[in-house]
Formats: C-alpha cells, structure tokens, sequence
C-alpha cells in the first residue's frame, strides 16, 4: 500500500504492486483510522492486585513491576517458568528480537507464537517433502499463468481480495480454477468446478486423485525417477483410495474427482494452494503432504508456472516464522537442536553457545500448562489476543488468569491485555521502520511515516529496556535498521538467508525474495527449478492415510461445526471491530446453516442460536444460506464474549506440527428462547 | 510370551488387518500366510490392469512388513489343528497360534457346463492377479472376447477388454443387467450405455456348453444360437473359500459364520472378509471387509472391549470411462415410500430414488448425475434428505447462489452491494455520480468499489454507462 501523510494525518492507497496490483480491500483502506482511534492506549496499565482495576501508570513504575514479577518467578521456579508469545504480525525485527530476548535475556526455553495457529501445518510438510518452508516457491504472479489451479481450504475472495485478481488473470487466459471448500464461499462459486466435501476428508480426496492419476497413467515418471524419493510407499498406499470409496467418505463425486484429477494432469502447467480449510487439523500436516504427493507424482514442483504453494494468514505470516519466535527454531529458519546452528547464532548474539536454552513447546500445549505444576508462572505477550483466538478458549482464559504475571504489549485494550497484570502501550505500523516477508519469501519494508503519539514506546524498545534491566549478556538495539543487519548475520547459511538483503535494495527492486545469501548476488524469486534443499536434493514423498476427526459426531452432538474469516474482519477482531467503516460491513456474529438444517431445528433467519460442543458454546444470531451442507455449520472466529467461536473449537493437535484441530469438531445447535 | 497372532490369506482383508494390528501398541507377533505368490494387491484395480492403463506394480497395497509383522507369500495352509493351537502348511512346517484369523475370501464359480472340466487354456475365470494374468495372455492377438456373466464384475472386466480393442459380447441368463442392483429400465440404460463403449449384450438366455480348441473358443445358447470368439471369460459369481474352515470343524453355512466381534465357533479363530459370513449375509466388498479387520484389531488390541461389527448399507458403484453407475438399498421393493425418477435415455441418464420417513431407503443412478456424492453420502449416513427434492436429481446445478448481476443496474435496488470487498452498495455509486464522478474510474476513485479484488469493476462500468443515459451530464458542473 501507499502512505500519504496530510498533516499529521496518514491516509492509504492502493498501490501498483506486483502481489497486490492496485488492490486494496476494506481493511486498508481503513487501516488509518486506528492511529489516533479513541481507544488506542497511549500510557501503560497496571493492575496493583489480583482482581482490581487497571489503572494508568508511568513506563517507570509499569517496567519496575514487569522486572520484578520476572525475577520473582525466575528465583523461584527458574528460568523456564518465563514464557514469551509472539505474533504472525510482528515485523521481522521484532520476531526476530523476541526470539532473541526470550533464549538470551529471559533464558527460556518457551516461547511460541499464534502462527502456530496458522502455517504451520502447511510449514512442517513444506520442510518434510522440499526441505525448506516458503509459502509460495514462485512468485505470485505465476497464479495467473496457470492453466490449471486447484485452490484447496481457500477462500481469498474474502481473506485476500486483491489475490483475486491474479486468478481473474487466470481465467481470463482460459485457465481452469478449482476449488475445494465445504462451504459454496465466495471464491468457489466463481470455480468451473467446486468439490464440496464433509469437513475433514480432504486427505482422502487428495490420495482419491493421486489414485486417478495412477490408474490413468498420468504420473509423470521421468520426474518422480529423477528428482524424488519415496513414491513406491505412496503408490501403494494410495491404492487403497479408489475414487468410489472416497466419494462415500466425502460425497465427492466420483466424476467430480475424475476431471479434477485430469485438469491436474493435462495442463502445461499446474497449481495446488491450501489455507486453513486443509491445515487446520489435527491431521493438517498429513493432508498438506497429501496435496504435496499429488504435485511430486505431476512432476509440478519446479517446473515453471506450476507447483505447490500455501497461502499466508497474517501480515507477516511468512517473516514471522523464519528468526526464532518458533519454540525448535533460530534465525533464518536454523533448529535449535543443530549444533552448528547453535554456534553460528550464539556468536552473532556474543554469548557461549551452551546458554541457549532448547526447544520449547508448541503454542497451545505452552498455553494449557501455563500456571501448572511444571509450568510457567509468566507470560509476555506481543501482538497476540489468544483469548479469542486460541482453541477452547475458555480454557486458555483460565490458564491466563492462573498466571502470577501476564503482561501484554499492544496499542488496543484486547481481550487478552484486558486480563493483564501489565499492559503496555506500542507503536503501530504507520510509526515504525522495518521488514515484513510476504507469501512470496520476498522481503519487503515497513516505513515510519510520523511520530508515535506521546507515551507510546516501539516493541524493540521495550525489548531493548527489560533486557538492560534483566542484566541480558547481549545487546539489544532499538533502531531496526540495526536490528536488521544483526538479523542478516543470524540468517547467513540458514535455509531463510537474508545475508544479502538490505533495505535499499528492497527499495530499489520491488523487494528481495530469499534465499539471498550475497549482497552483489540474485535473489530466488523461484525455487526447486534445479533441486531441492535436501540432503539429497530431491523432494521426498510420504504416505498418509486418512483418519477420523479428532471429535466426531454423535447422537448428542450430530453436527460438524467449522470455523473462518469473513471478508471485513481480521484475527481476533480488536482492531478491526473498531473500525466504524468495517463495523457496519460485518456488524457481528453469527452461525451460518442450511436452510433445510434450520427447518429441522425450528430456526429462523436471524434468531439466537447456541452451537454447543463438549468444551463450551458460542450463542449468535442464525444466517440461513444454501452455501453450506447441511450437516455442518459455520461461525466467523473474529468476536469475543458470548459469540466467541473458539469457545466450542477443539484443543486436538496435529503431532508434527501442533496445528490445533479448528476447523472440525461435533457440536449441537439449539435456538435460544426469548 | 508375546501374543501370536496368525492370519491366514494376504488379500484385501489380511492385508488390511495386519497393518490394522501393526498401527496399534502392543507386544504380539503376526504371521500373514498367503498363498499367492505375490505381494498384497487391491482386486478393485484389475479391471484398470485388464484395461491396460497401469502395470502390475501399480495394484500393489501398502506393504506391512517389519515391526512384529512376518508376511509369507506363496505358502498355503493345509489344515487348522485346533486342539494344539497350529496350522499346518503346505510346506511342512507348523505355526502356533493364541488368535487365529481366516481371511480366505472368495473363489471363482466355474459353471457346471459340459467343456470346462478341465478349464481350457482360453477360458478363463476372472477373480485374481494370475487370472488377469492369463486373460492378458489369452487376449494378446486376440480380437474378440466373450463374457459369461452381466453382473457387475462381468462388466467390469468386458469394459476393460473393449478398451484394448476387443470386441466384447456380454451373455447374461436374466432378462436384464445386473439385476441385483438395477430394475429392467436402468438395466435397458446400460445396455445402450455399453453399446456406446463397443459392448454387445445377449440377456435373457442361459449358456449350455463350451467348445475350445487352440484356434478358439464357442459357447452354445439354449435358443440354438452360437457365438464365437477368441477368449471366454466366466464371471459366474463366487464361493466363499471355507474349506479350511468346515475340514477344522468350524461352523459353515454359506460362509464361516461368525458374530459380532467376527469371532467362529471357536473363541480362538475370527474370520474377516469375503468367507465370512455376519448376521446370514455375505459381503463380497472391500469396505465392509476393511471395516471387519478394524473390528478385530480393535478386539484384539483390547482398546475396545465393546467394539462390535456394524455393517453398513451395500453401495455397488461401477465407475470407468464412459460408465458412472451408483446402485444402493433396494430401489425397487415397490413398497410405500416416495418415489423420485428422471430418465433421459438419449443421454444415457437414469435415477431412481425411494425415500421413506425422510431418509433415502434405495437409489439407482446411472449417467450423469451430479448429485451421485450426495446421494451416496446420504444413503450411507442414513441422514435426512434434502427439503427440495429436485438437489437430489440436480446436484450442485440446483440452489447454489447465482453470481450473475442483475440484468439492469435499473432493475437494482439501491441497498444491493455492487462491491463486496469495500461494502459499496448501488445507492452510493449514484449518489457519487450526482456528486460529480463521471466515469467508472472516478467513480471508483470516490466510493473504493473495484479496488479490492477487481471483480465488480464491470458492474461498476456498468453503472456508470447507466447512469450517463439515464441521467444527461450537464453542461456545467
């Protein structure tokens, strides 16, 4: 986007750009009016004991109590009763720092992030079939040349609208769009085909297709000889889904999966993207990997205009997950439990390598033992508002509450700051200097355009003032061009390279896409044309088999509910909610069923429903559509309260990736009497 | 002593169970005896292998060897000494067991018609990987074959024949098709339906002998008529494969009888799969087969001491290039219930649904029927049918929401959201036009409608060429 500032006042444009071309939905447009929103926090809050009010307080006084609730906890439970939790948001110097202060100033082993609760599906069978975890290997623009594109659990008509216009560059070149969504969304009634499965059946029809292709003779075996390993286990796997018997599972059509299958197959060039719909269970990894094996046997992968690709969920999806705010991570997407890793990382940091703490937890397994015996007693929040946005929420809220210390930085009171025993007021996007990586790996900046207003402070600053308090054996600079350069060291070598990128060269090249490891060397707008970054340089196939949800239905709870996004709410809500523009867009929330559904349940449009699940219920008014199945239901996750959709959501997590399980569980739904 | 598990039989269902067993925690050894020569394989491909669009390796199943798993191929079991706990096999040796599982399935039937005792060398039944083997065989050079049997095997494998370019006759002994599955009128369909792939069909009429020679093959009628081919293949039904089963005592009927938790007469022995016989049924298909090993890993296990088979509602699907047929439950048990058909025979589509008590009780769909997933789901799920009856014929093409535009931004209310990504209904374009913007750039410019994901910038032009006739530009501004 572009930035004008009149006056003190900042007002967004659409700007020609590559990835976006001149788009801009709602939510930028409007990105503005939270500058100087009403409710933005200017001063910190501290809250002086467990149940009172929280009141206004100096930074001096608010990081005094910061600084001692940490070294209360420290001294008593050691350093891994301190947790961090980062967001998919942060810019890359600030993720980058966070990871940094958590293993090298707090000393902890935990810290994790929301995106978690976004990629990471998608992240882990990235790493397990190419090696390495880029959402998209090509950029963008390569949608558009597709002939064929199968977009799997994706709705960017109404996540990501400016993406649409690649996909109408698609079809206008006569390119065949797919679609595979339980729900008719927006995006899937434009498709020339849309596969409409139950919830939680998408493995099965990804391995159903592979099968068609098999017995069609459409692999391409030169490719799979050459530049994988691993197809015999999956050939003979997938010789258990004949398309007959996933069409019974999911209700795809035999015939649907057929031409799907040969769209696939038949096209110069191909694409297969997921989001959410497909990762976002407890076997979100697994069903990546099923869509992965399909493009390998293509011989998509590498090939130009074609491959697998996943489509980002936050601002800074891609950035956010690469320099050390996951739990086994450090810079430049290095594991914490490689020795050499380790070495290079500590020295950047000027600290002995034996220091760094190990790996962590995954998200939400760090939030379910907060305040348990073993657990942490402390919890630093930046960017994150995991009272709505958490599965099972209710009970992460409890787990919050048992904290002997919550402190939160962000601009906004949110759910979360609202339970906070310190919270602390940021700067936001149109006040500071940085990086953010898009879905593309290209890297691209962030401009301070004026001044924070009066008692705001920048994340690293905060950073910067508690490591100094906390007596951390590294420095912490507060200028993100400093913060950057120390993050190109951190990353030279590792799979996410920056070493070669600067701003200026952002600058001058529309942005840089890793890996760039020299500063006069090319970026890598594509990767795997030559090999893959394995061992062996080729990908490598895994066999997956299909199972159950974590939850199924039953007498007592026969419905299927899932969760999204709608198209003028983002995340948690606390930002967007407060934008009056967007507000009257979407005003609140609501439970989407089928008409037929609603008929049996004596429901009528607009009546207050309750969807209840074995972990909580969610109460909102009832929006009938033919869109959905009728034996599944539909809540926004963006409001909090009573319509808080993550109150019935399923706490189940995949074992690779620790993916939570939001987009199934079994609920019943109820009309509410007045 | 770790538990020793045996299962006789490396088919679909041995297969199945082995890597059922080997997926669950738990010391226990399993031996899988089979006596094919070759790996694990699934049967529902061979006709994909008859067609010739895939090779041996690629009917292979997921290989369960390794981790407490021993598979032997090519070793027959020759009795069951149930006294001492062991099965003798074919190679002398004895293998004890504390659970033994019979997954034997099924032989092909041989009709006792004079010619095929012993079978020739081009007649051939169609039931296993070395059966399709020797049909291959038979079939190279060859330009025509015969198939005894209209049931959905036979038309399995005459289907597959025809796409190697052999002239295929069907010979069926009832009046119409797959008469188990179909009634007369869907089975009429379908025989246009293969007419259309290259396969002839002679119904109604019973064979009475078979004469073969090294140049060829002629099957007799008994209305005097005689056909002539290069190959027969027999596709008669099958017989549950019990022999073991009855010569150790077991209790046989048709199959092996077994209870809920699949287990024989003897506590110690369970059978799963095609030989099996559960509540007096037989099941001759993989998915009740797969479901019974889960049941007996479960027990097994003990994860589940409750655990019982359950079987589910029979859907026969016959799926190929050409050929999309659903059959289920029993469309024609003339019964009160609700009745939904649409035939279209020029295109080959035929439906009949019945319904009772809102649910689906029997369905035939043959063609195009975009609704078939639905239907199947329904059926198999025994959920509720759709109020509008007509998504059950019409599928997807029936009440999903139309994205077409109103045909004229006169006949659009004012409150009808032109732009979606940035909420701009038409009511604000016009008042934007009133203000002053002229064009659809400007008129984007002014209200953000077609910034987002460009896809209403044509309604947005649209509009805007409306406006200008409707409403004269000024001369002045």
């Amino acid at each position: 986007m572009l930035l004008r500032a009149n006056d003190g006042r900042v007002e967004v444009l659409p700007r020609q750009f590559p990835t976006n071309r001149g788009g801009l939905c709602q939510k930028g447009w409007t990105a503005a009016d939270l500058l100087d929103h009403q409710d933005r926090l200017t001063t910190p809050l501290l809250r002086d004991r467990p149940g009172g009010e929280l009141r206004p307080a100096s930074w001096a006084e608010a990081m005094d109590r910061v600084v001692t609730g940490i070294r209360t906890v420290q001294e008593g439970h050691g350093r891994d009763a301190v947790a961090v939790f980062g967001g998919g948001g942060l810019t890359n110097e600030k993720a980058y720092t966070l990871g940094k202060f958590a293993r090298v100033a707090l000393g902890t082993r935990h810290i994790d992030y929301n995106g978690r609760w976004c990629m990471s599906s998608a992240a882990a069978a990235g790493i397990r079939a190419f090696g390495v975890d880029r959402g998209l290997p090509f950029p963008l623009a390569d949608l558009g040349r597709a002939e064929t594109l199968l977009l799997v659990g994706a709705n960017p008509a109404e996540t990501m609208p400016p993406l649409m216009r690649h996909l109408a560059d698609q079809r206008s070149r006569g390119g065949r769009l797919i679609v595979i969504d339980p729900r008719a969304t927006a995006t899937a009634r434009q498709a020339d085909l849309h596969l409409q499965p139950l919830p939680g059946t998408d493995l099965a029809v990804a391995n159903a297709l592979l099968h068609i292709a098999l017995t069609e003779g459409w692999i391409d075996r030169e490719y799979v000889a050459a530049r994988t390993t691993g197809f015999d286990d999956v050939r003979r796997t997938v010789a258990g889904y004949w398309p007959a018997e996933v069409e019974r599972l999911s209700g795809v059509p035999v015939a649907d999966l057929e031409a799907t299958a040969r769209a696939l197959a038949d096209a110069g060039s191909a694409i297969i993207l997921t989001a959410r719909g497909a990762e976002q269970h407890a076997k979100g990894v697994d069903t990546v990997t099923a869509f992965i094996n399909l493009t390998l046997a293509l011989g998509l992968p590498g090939r130009p205009g074609s491959g697998y690709g996943c489509l980002t969920g936050q601002g800074n999806g891609q950035g956010g997950r690469e320099h050390g705010q996951k739990a086994d991570q450090l810079p430049g997407y290095r594991r914490i439990d490689d020795p050499a890793a380790r070495e290079h990382v500590a020295r950047v940091w000027g600290v002995p390598a034996d220091t760094l703490p190990g790996p962590g937890v995954p998200a939400y397994r760090l939030l379910d033992s907060l305040g348990a015996p073993g657990g942490p007693r402390a919890l630093l929040v930046f960017g994150s508002n995991p009272v709505v946005s958490a599965p099972r929420a209710a009970r992460v809220t409890d787990r919050l509450r048992g904290l002997d210390l919550l402190v939160v930085a962000d601009f906004l009171l949110s759910e979360t700051a609202a339970l906070a025993d310190v919270v602390l007021p940021v700067t936001q996007w149109a006040e500071e200097d940085g990086t953010m990586t898009n879905l593309e790996g290209r890297v691209l900046r962030r401009r301070a355009l004026r001044e924070p207003p009066a008692g705001v402070r920048s994340d690293l600053a905060i950073l910067a003032d508690l490591a100094a308090r906390l007596d951390a054996p590294a420095r912490f600079p507060t200028d993100p061009g400093t913060v950057f350069a120390e993050l190109r060291q951190a990353s030279a070598g590792g799979p996410a390279d920056y070493a070669g990128v600067t701003w200026e060269r952002i600058d001058r090249d529309e942005g840089v896409f890793w890996p760039c490891p020299d500063q006069d060397g090319p970026d890598t707008p594509r990767l795997f044309a030559e090999s893959f970054p394995t061992p062996d340089g080729r990908a490598r196939f895994h066999p997956v088999t299909h199972r159950a949800a974590a939850e199924e239905v039953c007498d007592d709870y026969p419905l299927h509910f899932t969760t999204g996004r709608v198209l003028a709410q983002y995340q948690s809500g606390t930002q967007t909610r407060r934008v009056s523009a967007l507000r009257r867009a979407a005003p609140g929330a609501f439970v989407e069923l089928h008409p037929d559904l609603a008929a049996r349940l004596d429901v009528a449009e607009g009546d207050e429903v309750r969807v209840v699940s074995r972990r909580g219920e969610l109460r909102a008014p009832a929006r009938l559509s033919p869109t959905i199945r009728p034996d599944t239901v539909f809540a926004p996750f963006h409001w909090a309260g009573a319509a808080r959709a993550n109150s019935v959501t399923n706490d189940a997590v995949d074992p690779v990736s620790g993916m939570p399980e939001f987009k199934i569980c079994a609920v019943r739904v109820e009309r509410v009497e007045s | 002593m770790s538990e020793r598990i045996v299962i006789v039989g490396y088919g679909m269902a041995g297969s199945r169970l082995a890597a059922e067993l080997q997926a669950r925690a738990g010391d226990r050894k399993v031996t899988v005896l089979g006596a094919e020569p070759h790996h694990a394989y699934n049967r529902i491909m061979l006709s994909t292998l008859l067609a010739g669009k895939i090779d041996e390796p690629d009917v292979e199943l997921a290989e369960v060897v390794g981790h407490g798993v021993d598979v032997r191929t090519a070793v027959a079991v020759t009795a069951i000494d149930r006294a001492a706990g062991e099965v003798c096999t074919d190679d002398g040796d004895r293998i004890g067991y504390d659970h033994l599982v019979l997954a034997t399935g099924s032989r092909a039937i041989v009709p006792p018609l004079p010619g095929l005792d012993p079978l020739p060398e081009r007649v051939v039944p169609f039931r296993t990987l070395d059966d399709c083997r020797r049909i291959l065989a038979a079939a190279r050079g060859a330009r025509s074959a015969l198939v005894l049997g209209g049931g959905l095997l036979g038309l399995e494998a005459a289907r597959g024949l025809a796409a190697r370019g052999l002239d295929v006759t069907v010979v069926h002994p009832i009046g119409h098709l797959m008469e188990r599955q179909l009634d007369p009128a869907a089975g009429a369909v379908l025989v246009d339906t293969l007419a259309g792939l290259g396969v002839r069909t002679r119904l109604g009429v019973t064979a009475t002998g078979v004469a073969a020679d090294a140049d060829g093959v002629r099957l007799d009628l008994a209305d005097g008529d005689s056909l002539a081919a290069d190959l027969l293949v027999l596709s008669c039904g099958v017989r549950p494969d019990t022999a073991l089963a009855a010569a150790a005592g077991l209790t046989v009927e048709r199959g092996i009888v077994v209870d809920d938790r699949m287990r024989t007469s003897d506590r110690r022995i369970s059978a799963i799969g095609d030989c099996a016989q559960h509540d007096g049924t037989l099941t001759g298909l993989v998915a009740p087969a797969w479901a019974q090993a889960r049941v007996v890993a479960q027990v097994l296990a003990g994860d589940d001491p409750l655990v019982r088979y359950r079987p589910r509602p029979m859907v026969t699907r016959l799926k190929a290039a050409g050929i999309d047929l659903a059959a289920m439950g029993d469309a024609t048990d003339g019964g009160p219930a609700e009745e939904l058909t649409f035939t279209d025979p020029a295109r080959g589509t035929y439906a009949r649904l019945r319904i009772r008590d809102e649910r689906l009780t029997g369905a035939i769909l043959l063609g195009d029927n975009p609704a078939v997933g639905t239907v199947v789901q329904l059926f198999d799920r025994g959920a509720p049918v759709p109020v509008d009856r007509r998504s059950l014929l019409l599928g997807r093409a029936f009440g999903a929401v139309s994205a077409t535009p109103a045909a004229s931004p006169a006949l659009m209310p004012d409150a009808a959201t032109v732009c979606q990504c940035n909420d701009v209904n038409k009511g604000a374009l016009v008042s934007c036009w009133r203000s002053g913007a002229r064009t659809a750039d400007e008129l984007s410019a002014a209200t953000r409608a077609g910034t987002g994901c460009g896809g209403c910038r044509d309604a947005v032009a649209g509009i805007a060429d409306w406006l200008a006739g409707a409403e004269p530009v000024e001369a002045t501004r």
